[in-house]
């Protein structure tokens, strides 16, 4: 019997996959937004402000870890890229957030009038409408991977020589990106945002909300995610990784196969950056930078690829200790980064959660 | 029989990968009048001006089961790589039935249009399961949107076990194929070819690091296939050809040497010049 | 002293030669008004006497005074008199003849068209150079006559074009059209601004002075094109010998290894701080040896970035062959831990590096055509590099090896070629190739801990367009990146010529997958 697509999606978890879950959202819907409405600045259980943006800014890099592992741990693409689809989507809302800053739609962004521009660029046409801004914020990171991939793929780049190309794509567009041509505020990129959908955009009640849709957004990714990895399409695609040209011979196109995977994991990361941006209340070309980038990697190494959790695990893992670092030894944070890279590749290839399964078996073993 | 041929081959549409394949294969479904599989005429391939193949002529017919053996550098690789699409050849015509080009197609296209390539070294997909690997090669719409919400019927797993009883791994079904030996390797990537249910199987070096045993019983199966599927074997392995009985191919560099049944081949003079040296 | 010594030797001379100068003119230059000074000097000038050369000579030096209503010359306890150059009675009160600003502009003018009669033909071209831009109408006279007199023909043409610049203002039309005309060979922008008031109307009412000049001005834009597209070519040159030392390294290491190093531009960085250390220590113990520091920074460099190579080889790079998109990864880290090791070290500012004094200046080719000898020497050294590497690799056991290795690792392992060894020192001197070109960089740009951040890409760009483990390869993507990269600058600006260049990278990967001197064949997956 064919089943439904809902119960096929539905099963792609196991039980205890859905009950942490339903505790994750329980907590981001619920619990956090609670803690910080009702409980008063002193008590212990109050959840402050700075917790609830550096909570929402990692499950947007949680976000972008699981998107970087369906290309990487499933595909066995390494991109060194994934920075420019999340800008891409982080730019596209800032867009509409610039927009919003003014009083009227007629008035310039403050970076345009200081660059004596007299109107809106042609692309930033619409920008002041959420609707068009929600569909760029998908669209173009899309575009931009089908057009390159299409291109890289067909001519079958792949190992290093993909990761290196990647690398070169968004330096390239950083470069664009710091021009103050280019339209997008240079240096500066957009900041001082005031308000989204008309809500003042540091009230606390605005700040719960985005965080709750972060939270919705990366369960949705991970269930979205799971049933992908189990359809056939995901078998295919973990045989291209394993055996590329045995895939050929028996009549799949790879190109189809790593352009589809590519350009999902592209728009998870614009939906990432259009997350990102509002909480955080910035947005500049250095989410470009190829350092920025290959930090990506670094967190779904940590957690474990071809894992759906391990990246997600590693997001966290990662930038709570960076957070850590930067505040009480700002200067050893690059060591304990490289480090990490080096330790991970060396003595971790299977990340955290490969670890967590070796020493479960271990104690299965014993027992 | 030909119209049934051409028509069991024709009933699947192959859009997406754009017109031009479609043109091919719609005007050109496998077309085995002549009685004709594979043609190639004067194929030629150099690499940095060493010609891995010089004017190569072969033709194979419908059903048959033809060997291919020859000193190392030969060729025999090369020819299997040009006939799959893997390497374009600098001059020749490479036909497959009456109609079909092989030097306009991609790999994809190759294996869809009814080719089947086993690799010298085996390549099987050593993370999934031996069921797994079977179900990705069966024949079926293997594009993108359609594999997404694929989900296999019943008839699909009747085959799918049917050929796991034929190749002997019905019993190691869910294991991951990695696990499994050299040989049961072999035969699973032989399964995952019949499972593509070609027309051409191009088979190089089937029984390299098989027991005897297994030897044996891979030359049965293949003796059981031909009739239905034209088969060319590369092999080394003199027993075995013996064993496949059918007419020996004998290339040297880059071209065809001698060709007939192996007690004429070997005991034709320059065949024995090449492989005793001069 | 020196100065006094040879106004006194002059004076001289002066006594022993012919008919002295006009006492009357000479006591001019005294004169209380400066215009009468002025005139004084150009009148003396005109007599092209080589008498007037001393005495003008002496009031640009302030030893120029006037007693008893005569011009003196006094140099320590002597005076001469200005005209004949006679010693003459140290006066009681001799005062000194005031010089301003603008006569010394004049008495400079005036000095270096004497020296136009001076009879070392060196002293006369410097002179007649001196003048190429600052030749005014008074000059005129002076240049024809300089010019009638004149054997030599490459002081001549330097004459010709200073003789026209002084009488482009002159009345006669027939005059300025002649002057125009010389002008229209010259290849210098302070010709062609002096030309242009003549192009138009208001500047020039004669019409045929006034074609010849737009003519002109056409034929030097001309020149001054092909002298700055020669520039261009020149500075992408230089870029691409930078990018050669830092890629050669790189197609060695992943030629051999099939090792993309992330770190490779931090090796350039530790070449830099080496010859940073070094002139450090040269400043320190050996301050009167300090312009040679840099030959001795080379060795230092090469062998500091090759420790560092190889450590990173034994600990990290070895366990992971085979892996390389985890190598990737793991190389990316050690560059991280290397830049933050050189602020820890060194601080995150830049450091200083100074050229040595022999590497300041240049040649200049044409007026507005300046090679810089820093990157002269850059561009030698790399073609120095370059060659030894090509003999290492084609010449020694040792690059028998590596090419070995390269070519076929299981096979060059059967035939007893210690492939680990060969692994360690191939990365090594890989390391150390990036540790030379840390040397050439830090004689042309900043030295910080993030210096080799902007290099890596580019030269990964190299090694991709040249093709893996090809040394031809990666010379001429180096020198035609470099080359093309500094063309499309000039046309576009800095930024659009680096993304254009980026993404003419991406495009031509299409098409040649495998670099332009790729291997074709079915060994190369």
């Amino acid at each position: 019997m064919r089943k439904p697509l809902v119960v096929r999606i539905l099963s792609s978890l196991d039980t205890r996959a859905w009950i942490a879950m339903a505790v994750f959202l329980g907590l981001a819907l619920a619990v956090v937004p609670v803690l910080h409405l009702a409980l008063p600045e002193e008590s212990p259980f109050h959840v402050s402000t700075y917790a609830i943006t550096l909570l929402g800014k990692i499950m947007c890099y949680a976000l972008v870890a699981v998107a970087m592992d369906l290309i990487w741990g499933y595909g066995g693409i390494l991109s060194l890229g994934h920075g420019l689809f999340f800008a891409l989507g982080g730019y596209a809302f800032g867009m509409y957030l610039m927009r919003q800053i003014g009083h009227d739609a007629a008035e310039l962004p403050a970076f345009m009038v200081f660059l004596d521009w007299k109107e809106l660029p042609w692309f930033w046409l619409g920008s002041d409408s959420f609707g068009w801004a929600a569909f760029l914020v998908m669209a173009l990171p899309a575009l931009v991977a089908f057009v390159f991939g299409y291109f890289a793929f067909r001519s079958r780049i792949k190992g290093v020589y993909f990761s290196i190309i990647t690398q070169a794509l968004t330096y390239a567009a950083m470069l664009l990106f710091f021009r103050n041509e280019t339209g997008f505020g240079g240096n500066n990129g957009f900041t001082d945002f005031k308000r989204v959908l008309g809500y003042g955009i540091t009230a606390p009640e605005t700040r719960l909300v985005l965080f709750g849709l972060t939270a919705l957004a990366l369960a949705a990714t991970l269930v979205f995610a799971a049933w992908l990895v189990k359809s056939k399409f995901g078998r295919v695609l973990t045989a291209i990784r394993d055996a590329e040209s045995r895939v050929m011979f028996i009549g799949y196109n790879p190109l189809w196969y790593k352009l589809g995977i590519w350009v999902v994991s592209a728009v998870l990361c614009g939906i990432a950056g259009a997350l990102y941006v509002p909480q955080v209340g910035i947005i500049n070309p250095s989410e470009m930078s190829p350092g920025n980038s290959i930090e990506i990697a670094i967190w779904v190494a940590v957690g474990g690829r071809g894992t759906l959790i391990g990246p997600i695990i590693g997001a966290f893992v990662v930038n709570l200790a960076k957070s850590w670092f930067t505040v009480s030894f700002p200067e050893y944070w690059l060591f304990f980064l490289g480090l990490l890279f080096i330790v991970v590749t060396l003595m971790l290839p299977q990340g955290l959660v490969g670890l967590w399964k070796k020493l479960m078996n271990k104690e299965g073993a014993a027992a | 029989m030909n119209a049934a041929i051409s028509h069991s081959l024709e009933g699947r549409p192959e859009g997406s990968h754009g017109a031009e394949q479609m043109g091919h294969l719609v005007t050109g479904g496998l077309d085995l009048s002549h009685g004709v599989a594979l043609y190639l005429e004067d194929i030629t391939v150099s690499f940095d001006g060493f010609r891995a193949l010089n004017q190569l002529n072969l033709t194979i017919d419908a059903g048959e089961l033809r060997c291919i053996i020859g000193p190392n550098g030969a060729g025999k690789t090369t020819m299997m790589d040009v006939i799959t699409g893997k390497t374009r050849p600098d001059a020749g015509k490479a036909f497959f039935g009456q109609t079909i080009d092989l030097t306009r197609l991609t790999e994809p296209e190759i294996a869809h249009a009814g080719i089947g390539r086993k690799f010298q070294k085996p390549t099987i997909f050593e993370r999934h399961t031996v069921f797994e690997n079977l179900e990705l090669a069966m024949k079926t719409d293997k594009r993108v949107w359609t594999s997404l919400f694929a989900w296999l019927s019943g008839e699909a797993r009747d085959r799918i076990a049917d050929t796991l009883r034929l190749i002997r791994l019905d019993k190691e079904a869910d294991r991951p194929a990695g696990l499994l030996s050299h040989g049961q390797k072999q035969w699973l990537e032989i399964g995952m070819l019949l499972m593509q249910e070609p027309r051409l199987l191009l088979l190089d070096e089937p029984v390299a690091g098989m027991t005897d045993d297994e030897t044996m019983r891979t030359a049965e199966l293949f003796v059981s296939l031909a009739g239905k599927h034209s088969l060319v074997v590369v092999e080394h392995d003199m027993a075995f050809v013996e064993k496949l009985g059918g007419k020996v191919t004998v290339l040297h560099e880059g071209s065809v040497l001698a060709e007939g049944d192996l007690a004429t081949v070997q005991n034709d003079q320059r065949v024995i010049e090449v492989y005793l040296g001069r | 002293m020196i100065k006094k010594l040879l106004l006194v030797l002059l004076c001289a001379a002066g006594v022993s030669a012919h008919a002295a100068l006009d006492p009357a003119q000479v006591r001019q230059l005294a004169a209380e008004d400066s215009a009468d000074k002025v005139a004084a000097i150009r009148q003396l000038t005109q007599t092209a006497d080589p008498d007037a050369v001393r005495v003008l000579q002496a009031m640009a030096d302030d030893a120029l005074y006037v007693a008893r209503d005569k011009a003196l010359i006094i140099s320590g306890e002597q005076a001469f008199d200005a005209a004949t150059g006679a010693a003459v009675d140290m006066p009681a009160e001799p005062e000194a003849v005031t010089v301003n600003n603008r006569l010394r502009g004049e008495l400079a003018n005036a000095l270096a068209a004497l020296k136009l009669f001076d009879a070392d033909a060196a002293v006369r071209r410097a002179s007649a150079q001196a003048l190429q831009a600052s030749a005014d109408a008074g000059m005129a006279p002076l240049l024809a006559r300089a010019l009638e007199r004149e054997t030599d023909a490459g002081i001549k043409a330097l004459l010709v074009v200073a003789h026209a610049q002084a009488t482009l203002g002159d009345a006669d039309p027939a005059v300025r059209l002649a002057a125009v005309k010389a002008l229209a060979d010259t290849a210098s922008p302070a010709v062609k601004s002096m030309l242009l008031p003549l192009t138009d109307k208001a500047g020039e009412a004669d019409d045929k002075v006034r074609y010849a000049a737009i003519e002109a001005v056409k034929a030097i834009d001309g020149r001054l094109a092909v002298a700055e597209n020669l520039g261009r070519v020149f500075s992408g040159l230089s870029l691409g010998s930078i990018l050669l030392l830092a890629a050669l390294g790189l197609a060695i290491t992943y030629g051999v290894m099939g090792v993309i190093n992330m770190a490779h531009g931090e090796l350039l960085m530790v070449g830099a701080y080496a010859t940073y250390g070094v002139q450090s220590l040269f400043r320190a113990y050996a301050p009167g040896l300090i312009d040679w520091y840099l030959p001795a920074a080379i060795p230092v460099a090469f062998f500091t970035a090759a420790a560092v190579g190889v450590v990173m080889e034994r600990t990290v790079i070895r366990w992971l062959y085979g892996r390389t998109l985890e190598t990737l990864l793991a190389t990316w880290g050690i560059s991280l831990v290397l830049i933050q090791a050189a602020r820890v070290a060194f601080g995150a500012q830049n450091v200083e590096v100074a050229n040595p004094g022999w590497m300041s200046g240049g040649i200049e080719v044409m007026p507005n055509l300046l090679l810089p000898w820093n990157r002269i020497i850059i561009v030698g050294f790399a073609m120095f590099v370059l060659f030894l590497v090509w003999v290492l690799m084609n010449r020694t056991r040792l690059g028998m090896f590596v090419r070995a290795v390269t070519q076929n690792r299981p096979m060059a392992g059967c035939v007893g070629v210690h492939t680990a060894r060969i692994d360690t020192m191939a990365f090594a001197l890989g390391a150390g190739i990036a540790g030379l070109g840390g040397v050439a960089l830090s004689q042309i740009s900043n030295v910080g801990p993030d210096m080799g951040q902007g290099y890596i890409v580019d030269s990964f760009m190299v090694v991709v367009v040249g093709g893996v483990g090809q040394l031809a390869g990666a010379v001429w993507a180096a020198l035609g990146l470099g080359i093309f990269s500094k063309l499309l600058e000039g046309w576009a600006g800095a930024v659009i010529a680096k993304i254009t260049v980026l993404v003419a990278i991406i495009v031509f990967i299409q098409k040649r997958p495998q670099g332009i001197f790729a291997l074709k064949g079915r060994f190369v997956e």
